[in-house]
C-alpha cells in the first residue's frame, strides 16, 4: 500500500506543466477512493491519512486563522463518509476532496456570516483591523492585509492555486468556472497586490 | 518586479502552520467511525436503489440536484419551460426594440469578470479547447436570435414535456445557463469609460448593449445543442445521467443548507406581512409613507441571477411604487399632491375588493427649482472595484451630471480608499471639472476611512444657503465603515444632521456584501431615499428620469391613516408597508417621522378589504361583541353605510415643524380599476407570491403574467415590460424548485 501511495504523490507535482493533466490522472489515489466508496475501510484510512495535512493547509488559505482551520478540517472529516457516494472515478480525488473543502468553508462563512460583515478569517481580520485602525505597514501582516483586501472568490481561487498543488484548469474544476475566468482572477489578484503595494510603498 | 504571487506563496509557505496533532488524530478515528457506521446504511441504502426506475425519482434527482447548487447561482429551470421563457423574452425585447443594431461596447480598460457560462463540472474535466472565435461568434449569435426559430410573440407553455434526452442533459443545461447569462449581460449592460459611447449605451430596455471581450474568451461551451431535444426512451440511462449531473454540479454540502440560495452576507430589513385586521376590533390603519424602491432591483437582479430572492428581500410596496402610474397630479396651489382611490375586484379573490390608494405629488416647474447642492459622498474601498460598482456608480453620476443647471454645485468626497475631499464645491456649469474629478476616484487601498461622513456634512453645511436644496447622496456597496463605525451613533448621528436641513440619499452598489437594513435606516434617519443600482438603466431611473423627484422634497413626514367603515368592512389587510407600520396615536404626534413624497413623485398603497357579508371573511363574529363595544369614533359617520373608509394623510411642508391634514371619504361604490390600477395590483399578487404569501389562494404565477402583460400601457421605459419578464423567470425558476 505505501508504494501505492508514494507513486500517488509524485505525478501530481509533475504534472503542474501539462496542459492536459486532467486527462492524465493518477489513478492510485482514485483508486484510493474508489475502494473507499466501495466500502474499503483500510482505503479509506489511509485516503484520509494521505490528504488530511494538505486540506487542513488549503482550509488555512481559505480561512486566513488556524482554529478555524482546524474545526473546517473536521467539518470535512465527519462529513467525508458521507461524500464518498458522490466520488466517480472520473474526477480526480483532489478536485472532489478540495471540491468539499470550499464548499465546507463557504458553508462555514455563511453561518458565521454576521449583520454587518462576515466575521471570521480574512474579513474578521479586516473588521478587526480597520476597528483598531492599526494600519501598521508591518511585512509580517502583509499576507493577511493582502487576502483580506481581495473579495472572497478572488481569495478563494489563490488559495487553491498559490501553493502550486493545482493546475488553472484543476482550479477551475473545483470552482465550476472555466479555466480561462481561474487565469483571469490570478491576474485580477496580481493587479491588484501590485497597486496595493505600490499606495504603501508609495505613502 | 517580481509576480506578487510569488509573494504571496511565500508569505503563505511562512505563515501556514502545520496541524494539531491531538486533533488530528481524534479527527481521523472519528471519520473512521463514521465511515463504519455509513456502511450498514449504505448496504440498506443500495437495497431500495435496486426497485425500477420511475419518473418520479427522475424528478426527485432533478430536485435534489438543484437543491444541492449552492456555490453559485444557477438556473434551477429544469425543462423547457423555461427555455420558452427565455426566447418570449428575447422576442419581446427585440420586438420592442427600434430597428437599430445592437450597440456593442468594447471596452478593454474596465472589464466584468469574464462572463464565460458556468461550465458543467464533467465537462471542465473533459479537455475541451474550443477555439476562442467560435465561443464568442456562438454568443453573438444569440443576440441576433430573431432569425432563428422561435415561437411565436405570445407562446403558450407546454408543460408536458419534460423529458430529457440523456446525452444533451449537460449541454442543455450549460445553454440555458448560456443564455441566462446573455440575458443579464443585457440587462446588466455595464458600459465602458469612453464618454460617447457612454452617452450612447444609456440602456433603455430594447437597446442591446454589451460588454464584449472578456479578456479569456468563453471556454469549452458546447456548440449549441437543439433546445427540445429527442426523447430517448431509456429511464435507467436517464437517471444515471441527471444524477451525474446532479453530483457534478457537486455542492454536495447542501445536506443542512436547503434551497438554493447562495452564500450572500446581504442583511434585509422585513417583517411578517401584516395580517388580516377585523374592522370592529381594530378599525385604523396607520403607515408612513414610503417612495423606496430598492427591493424591485435586489428581486430583479436575483431572479436574472437564476434563484428565486429570499422572502425577506421582498418589500411589496416597493415593488409597487418601483413602476410609474399617471394618477392625476394635483391642482392649484393647495395640498403638494393628490390623493386618487380606487375599489375594484381583487385578482386573486372573487369575494374581497382592492381599495388602491395612489397619491401623486406636484409635478415641479423644473425651470424654477430651486437650485442643488450635492455632495457625493463615495465608498473607495477595495471591494468598490468591480464593474458593477465604482465603475458603474462613476457611470451613473455622469448621467446625473449632464441633467444638473448650471446654477446647481457638486462636491465630491471619498471614504474608505483615497480617503478625503476630492472635488471642492464646483458649479454644475463647470462640468469638465466635475466630470474629470469623478475618473480621479480609484477603488482599492487599505488606508482605513477617515471621517467621511462629517466631511460631507460639513462640506453640505458649507454649500447651503437659504433657498437652495442640500444633499449628501451616499454610495457604497455595503461597507458602512464611513468614519462612525458603530451602527446606532451612526444613525443618530444622520438623525441629528436632519435638523440642519440637509438630506440623505444612499444609492447600494453590487450584491452580496450590501447591508439592506442599514441603507434603509439610514436613509430613514437622514429624510432621504434607499435605491439600489445595479444597471445604468436603473441608474438613469433613479438620478435621471427622477432627478428632481429624488432630489426635491414636496412634503415630508407624511403619513396615513385609514379608518374602516365597520358597517360596510368586515375585515381589511394592507399590502407590504410592514415596516413603515406606525402607532395610530403617532398620526398626530408631528415629532414621529415618516417618509418624503418628493417632486413628481407617485406612492402606491393597497388594502384588500372584505366587505361585510363576503363568503370571504376569515374571522366568525364574536358571540358576545354588540353595538356597544364598537369604538365611539367609528360611529359618527352620518354617512354610515355608503362610506368604505376614511382616508387621512399628514404632511410637513418642507422647512415646516407643524404638519397639515387632508381628509378624503373613499364610497363605497365598487369603480371600474384602470390599467395603473391593475398592473399595481399584478405586482402586489407577484410579491405576495414571491413571499409565499398565505392570502393569494390558487392564484398563479401565469395569473400575475396575464394580468400584468394586460395592462402594460405605454411603458415609455419599459419597466413594466421588463417585470412582465421577471414574472415569467420566477414562473420557472419556481416550477423547478
Amino acid at each position: 500500500m505505501a508504494e501505492a501511495v508514494q507513486a500517488v504523490v509524485r505525478p501530481e507535482w509533475s504534472s503542474a506543466g501539462g496542459c492536459s493533466s486532467v486527462s492524465g490522472v493518477p489513478r492510485a489515489d482514485g483508486d484510493l477512493a474508489q475502494a473507499a466508496a466501495e466500502g474499503d475501510r483500510e482505503a479509506f484510512a489511509e485516503l484520509l491519512d494521505l490528504y488530511y495535512d494538505r486540506i487542513f493547509r488549503l482550509c488555512f488559505r481559505l480561512t486566513g486563522r488556524r482554529e478555524e482551520a482546524e474545526d473546517l478540517t473536521q467539518d470535512i472529516c465527519l462529513a467525508l463518509p458521507g461524500k464518498l457516494r458522490s466520488f466517480r472515478g472520473q474526477a480526480r480525488v483532489t478536485t472532489w476532496l478540495y471540491r468539499i473543502a470550499v464548499n465546507a468553508a463557504h458553508d462555514r462563512r455563511r453561518r458565521t456570516a454576521s449583520r454587518t460583515r462576515a466575521a471570521g478569517g480574512w474579513g474578521d481580520w479586516e473588521v478587526n483591523r480597520r476597528a483598531a485602525a492599526t494600519d501598521t505597514a508591518a511585512s509580517l501582516d502583509w499576507l493577511r492585509r493582502s487576502m483580506s483586501e481581495l473579495p472572497g472568490d478572488l481569495r478563494d481561487t489563490v488559495a487553491l492555486t498559490v501553493d502550486g498543488e493545482m493546475t488553472h484548469a484543476e482550479a477551475a474544476a473545483v470552482l465550476g468556472i472555466s479555466e480561462g475566468t481561474v487565469s483571469w482572477r490570478l491576474s485580477e489578484v496580481r493587479r491588484r497586490l501590485r497597486a496595493m503595494w505600490q499606495e504603501e510603498t508609495g505613502r | 518586479m517580481t509576480d506578487p504571487l510569488d509573494d504571496l506563496k511565500r508569505a503563505f509557505e511562512r505563515a501556514t502552520p502545520a496541524p494539531d496533532t491531538e486533533r488530528r488524530k481524534g479527527n481521523l478515528a472519528r471519520a473512521q467511525e463514521l465511515f463504519d457506521r455509513s456502511q450498514v446504511s449504505e448496504a440498506e441504502r443500495r437495497r431500495t436503489d435496486d426497485r425500477p426506475n420511475t419518473w418520479a425519482g427522475i424528478r426527485q434527482g432533478v430536485r435534489h440536484m438543484l437543491n444541492g447548487l449552492t456555490s453559485r447561482p444557477v438556473l434551477a429551470a429544469t425543462g423547457v419551460l423555461a427555455a420558452v421563457a427565455f426566447a418570449a423574452l428575447l422576442v419581446t425585447v427585440l420586438r420592442d426594440a427600434p430597428p437599430r443594431p445592437p450597440v456593442v461596447v468594447a471596452d478593454a480598460g474596465v472589464l466584468p469578470e469574464p462572463v464565460a457560462p458556468p461550465v458543467s463540472a464533467p465537462e471542465a474535466e473533459r479537455p475541451t479547447p474550443a477555439p476562442a472565435e467560435e465561443a464568442q461568434a456562438d454568443t453573438t449569435d444569440q443576440l441576433e436570435l430573431p432569425e432563428a426559430p422561435i415561437p411565436a410573440q405570445q407562446p403558450t407553455f407546454p408543460i408536458a414535456p419534460r423529458r430529457t434526452d440523456p446525452a444533451s442533459f449537460d449541454a442543455r443545461f450549460a445553454e440555458l445557463e448560456r443564455q441566462r447569462e446573455i440575458l443579464r449581460v443585457q440587462l446588466e449592460s455595464v458600459p465602458g469609460p469612453d464618454n460617447g459611447a457612454a452617452d450612447t449605451a444609456v440602456a433603455r430596455e430594447g437597446e442591446l448593449v454589451v460588454a464584449s471581450e472578456p479578456p479569456p474568451p468563453p471556454a469549452a461551451v458546447p456548440p449549441s445543442p437543439r433546445l427540445v431535444a429527442e426523447f430517448s426512451p431509456d429511464p435507467a440511462e436517464l437517471r444515471q445521467s441527471v444524477r451525474s449531473v446532479a453530483e457534478a454540479h457537486v455542492a454536495a454540502w447542501a445536506h443542512d443548507v436547503p434551497g438554493p440560495r447562495r452564500p450572500n452576507t446581504e442583511a434585509f430589513a422585513n417583517e411578517d406581512a401584516s395580517p388580516v385586521r377585523v374592522t370592529s376590533e381594530e378599525p385604523v390603519s396607520t403607515f408612513s409613507i414610503d417612495v423606496d424602491t430598492a427591493s424591485y432591483p435586489v428581486v430583479r437582479s436575483s431572479l436574472t441571477n437564476g434563484y428565486l430572492p429570499a422572502p425577506e428581500s421582498v418589500r411589496i410596496e416597493e415593488l409597487i411604487n418601483y413602476f410609474p402610474y399617471a394618477y392625476a397630479p394635483p391642482e392649484g396651489s393647495g395640498a403638494p399632491f393628490r390623493p386618487t382611490v380606487t375599489v375594484s375586484g381583487t385578482p386573486w379573490n372573487p369575494d374581497t375588493l382592492l381599495m388602491h390608494i395612489g397619491i401623486q405629488g406636484r409635478q415641479p416647474a423644473t425651470d424654477g427649482r430651486p437650485p442643488l447642492n450635492l455632495v457625493f459622498l463615495v465608498d473607495t474601498s477595495g471591494s468598490m472595484d468591480r464593474p458593477n460598482k465604482l465603475p458603474l456608480l462613476v457611470q451613473s453620476f455622469r448621467l446625473m451630471v449632464g441633467q444638473l443647471d448650471p446654477a446647481d454645485e457638486v462636491a465630491i468626497v471619498a471614504y474608505a480608499g483615497s480617503a478625503g475631499r476630492v472635488l471642492d464645491p464646483t458649479p454644475a456649469a463647470d462640468r469638465g471639472a466635475i466630470l474629470a474629478a469623478l475618473d480621479r476616484l480609484h477603488a482599492g487601498g487599505s488606508t482605513a476611512g477617515a471621517a467621511g461622513i462629517q466631511l460631507a456634512y460639513r462640506v453640505a453645511r458649507d454649500m447651503a444657503a437659504e433657498g437652495e436644496v442640500t444633499r449628501v447622496v451616499l454610495a457604497t456597496d455595503g461597507d458602512f465603515n464611513v468614519g462612525i463605525s458603530d451602527p446606532e451613533q451612526l444613525e443618530s448621528f444622520i438623525a441629528r444632521q436632519r435638523e440642519s436641513g440637509v438630506y440623505l440619499s444612499v444609492l447600494g452598489f453590487g450584491r452580496g456584501n450590501l447591508d439592506d437594513a442599514t441603507m434603509q435606516a439610514l436613509a430613514q434617519n437622514g429624510n432621504g431615499q434607499a435605491a439600489y443600482i445595479d444597471t445604468l438603466a436603473e441608474a438613469q431611473k433613479v438620478l435621471v428620469d427622477q432627478l428632481v423627484g429624488t432630489l426635491f422634497p414636496i412634503a415630508n413626514d407624511v403619513k396615513i391613516q385609514v379608518e374602516f367603515n365597520p358597517a360596510t368592512v368586515a375585515e381589511y389587510r394592507l399590502i407590504g408597508y410592514e415596516t413603515r407600520a406606525l402607532r395610530r396615536e403617532d398620526f398626530n404626534n408631528d415629532r414621529v417621522d415618516a417618509g418624503e413624497i418628493g417632486a413628481g413623485h407617485a406612492v402606491t398603497a393597497i388594502y384588500e378589504v372584505t366587505p361585510v357579508g363576503s363568503p370571504a371573511v376569515l374571522h366568525d363574529a364574536l358571540r358576545y361583541a354588540g353595538r356597544a363595544a364598537e369604538p365611539p369614533g367609528t360611529a359618527e359617520s352620518p354617512t354610515g353605510s355608503r362610506e368604505l373608509a376614511f382616508l387621512r394623510l399628514r404632511y410637513k411642508e418642507p422647512g415646516r415643524d407643524t404638519s397639515e391634514l387632508v381628509e378624503l371619504p373613499i364610497a363605497r361604490e365598487v369603480g371600474e380599476a384602470g390599467a395603473d390600477q391593475r398592473f399595481a395590483a399584478a405586482v402586489a399578487g407577484f410579491g405576495q407570491l414571491l413571499r409565499n404569501g398565505a392570502y393569494t389562494g390558487d392564484w398563479t404565477w401565469a395569473d400575475a403574467i396575464g394580468l400584468a402583460e394586460a395592462n402594460t400601457g405605454d411603458d415609455r421605459f419599459g419597466y413594466r415590460r421588463e417585470a412582465v419578464t421577471l414574472m415569467r423567470l420566477a414562473e420557472s425558476l419556481a416550477e423547478a424548485e
